[in-house]
């Protein structure tokens, strides 16, 4: 039953995998983002208080919530590169951190244009806002270290570190709107009770967040790829690969 | 006689609090000869928190209501400066490293030597606070919260810091990336401590923010060292 | 039709919104793009130069 999972963490393997799933994931994502988009912007009523403005959650909350679940991706593959030592999984950890950071850029500069018309103000240093450019941080942190080390396995590891340490701020960022009493309005969606949103204006949100995860997949699949071919440059099935793709077969 | 040699050393095998000990007291030797070094860190306290009169208003009245802000600020920098010589030096001559051979469990030594740093470097802090404090404005009845939360404040600046100075010590000029990497795991400490100390000047309750701190610095005892252990072995190989 | 551009006043605020969501998130995929290219095009040409014979030595076998 794991037998895919370890056929996975072969990198011939996961190369051509990834190859493969981009073209699925890209455009059901771009499929699932048209009909979002449709659904909120024009058959989604406008809200009570916030009018048309509201449609701004569409992009916003979808964003946000990619920008704490990618990191969640990146701390666990960092996780199991360093438990399992699967070097591969060190690889998905690499090519998370940009997407999640503009996730996180997305995330505040949406909100912060959100903001504007909705407490009067373009930014409020409150647990979320605050909590959410801390995540911001987190991920250039990571960046940065990974990149000041010349051994790809030493930055692999070191900043495996980094980020498990640094997975303490998702819960604070999730339930920064639920422990403190916060500018930022409540969360709209929750497991349990019934969502404080009519279901006219859940299912753009819901079909939007779906696409944006197929989006990061997507691009997380050519970035995957991308440092496989960097960390396997020496590897002979790589070299068996790109020459029959230079005779042209 | 080689028998009694191997009967004598399995008797003198060190427990976890004498090695805790035995590195402190190291600590604190090579810190009484170099004390200029750990001076230099409380100095650059008091001149940052003299540069905000300085730039803003020599008003006490105005002073006050940024004091609390100001006064953690300067501490978390301070921390960030002593922390260059918390590993460093150990780990260019080789100390660490033989820490890590040495089959004693590196997180426990570790963390002896962050305590004894914080002993030298986060309780001058402590103890100059409420006299930097009292420089800009701050009512003598706030001390006891200003130093109680900065005790506990710079305990997990200097647990959390010494994750990052475990990760950066082995690159080259790495004190700008320690901070860039140290002071957004330290928001949050540092939001509640001065929130402590703003709430004790306004008269409100500081149970809350003071909690918050107590249980923040609990878990980093529990869990900084093994960071900084896992860090530490991977900057020297 | 012009209702809906208007967003009931609020135009500038929701479409620069959808306008950046649309920046970055085209803007990652074309980059991410542009980087497999070039790291595929470096592997191979190493790989055309190493079925070169006697290009590769214990020098270069990179």
């Amino acid at each position: 039953m794991w037998l895919w999972f370890y056929k996975l963490a072969s990198p011939p393997y996961a190369y051509a995998v990834a190859a493969k799933l981009r073209p699925w994931l890209l455009w059901s994502a771009i499929a699932l983002m048209i009909v979002a988009a449709y659904g909120g912007l024009v058959i989604a009523p406008p809200d009570y208080q916030q009018k048309d403005a509201f449609r701004i959650i569409y992009v916003h909350v979808p964003a946000a919530t990619m920008s704490l679940s990618v990191y969640v991706v990146l701390a666990v593959a960092a996780g199991i590169g360093v438990i399992w030592r699967i070097k591969l999984a060190h690889a998905v950890a690499a090519a998370c951190a940009p997407i999640g950071a503009w996730f996180t850029v997305l995330a505040l500069a949406t909100g912060s244009i959100w903001g504007k018309p909705m407490w009067g103000t373009w930014w409020e240093w409150d647990p979320r806002l605050t909590s959410e450019l801390i995540q911001l941080f987190l991920y250039l942190g990571y960046m940065a270290l990974r990149s000041s080390f010349d051994d790809t396995q030493r930055a692999d590891r070191a900043s495996a570190i980094l980020a498990i340490v640094g997975v303490v701020n998702v819960p604070v960022v999730k339930y920064s709107v639920v422990w403190w009493n916060s500018l930022h309005q409540g969360p709209s969606i929750s497991k349990l009770g019934a969502p404080s949103i009519t279901s006219d204006m859940l299912w753009p949100l819901l079909t939007m967040m779906l696409a944006f995860m197929l989006y990061f997949a997507a691009v997380l699949c050519d970035r995957i790829r991308s440092e496989i071919l960097k960390r396997e440059r020496n590897a002979s099935w790589l070299s068996g690969v790109m020459s029959t793709r230079a005779v042209g077969t | 006689m080689a028998q009694s040699l191997a009967g004598g050393a399995a008797a003198r095998e060190p427990g976890l609090l004498q090695i805790a000990g035995l590195i402190a007291a190291r600590e604190l030797r090579l810190a009484v000869r170099h004390w200029d070094q750990v001076a230099q860190p409380l100095i650059f306290f008091v001149v940052v928190t003299t540069l905000f009169p300085l730039a803003i208003s020599p008003s006490l009245t105005e002073l006050r209501n940024i004091a609390p802000g100001v006064v953690w600020v300067a501490a978390m920098l301070a921390s960030l400066l002593s922390l260059e010589s918390l590993f460093r030096p150990d780990v260019e001559d080789g100390t660490i490293e033989q820490w890590a051979l040495s089959g004693q469990p590196l997180p426990l030594m570790l963390l002896s030597k962050t305590v004894t740093h914080w002993l030298l470097a986060g309780l001058p802090l402590v103890i100059m606070a409420p006299v930097v404090g009292t420089a800009l404005g701050m009512p003598m009845s706030v001390w006891p919260v200003l130093a109680g939360s900065l005790a506990l404040g710079t305990g997990c600046l200097s647990l959390l810091g010494g994750i990052g100075a475990a990760l950066t010590v082995a690159v080259r000029r790495g004190s700008v990336l320690l901070a860039l990497l140290v002071l957004p795991l330290e928001m949050p400490v540092l939001i509640f401590g001065a929130r402590a100390v703003d709430l004790a000047m306004h008269g409100e309750a500081v149970a809350g923010p003071l909690n918050l701190l107590a249980a923040v610095l609990l878990l980093c005892l529990a869990l900084a060292p093994f960071a900084m252990s896992a860090a530490m072995r991977i900057s020297i190989e | 039709m012009a209702d809906f551009f208007h967003m009931g006043g609020y135009a500038g605020y929701v479409w620069s919104c959808y306008g950046l969501t649309l920046v970055v998130l085209l803007g990652n995929l074309w980059f991410a793009r542009r980087e497999l290219d070039s790291q595929v095009l470096r592997a191979t040409r190493r790989a055309q130069v190493s079925t070169i014979p006697g290009s590769t030595t214990s020098e270069n076998a990179s």
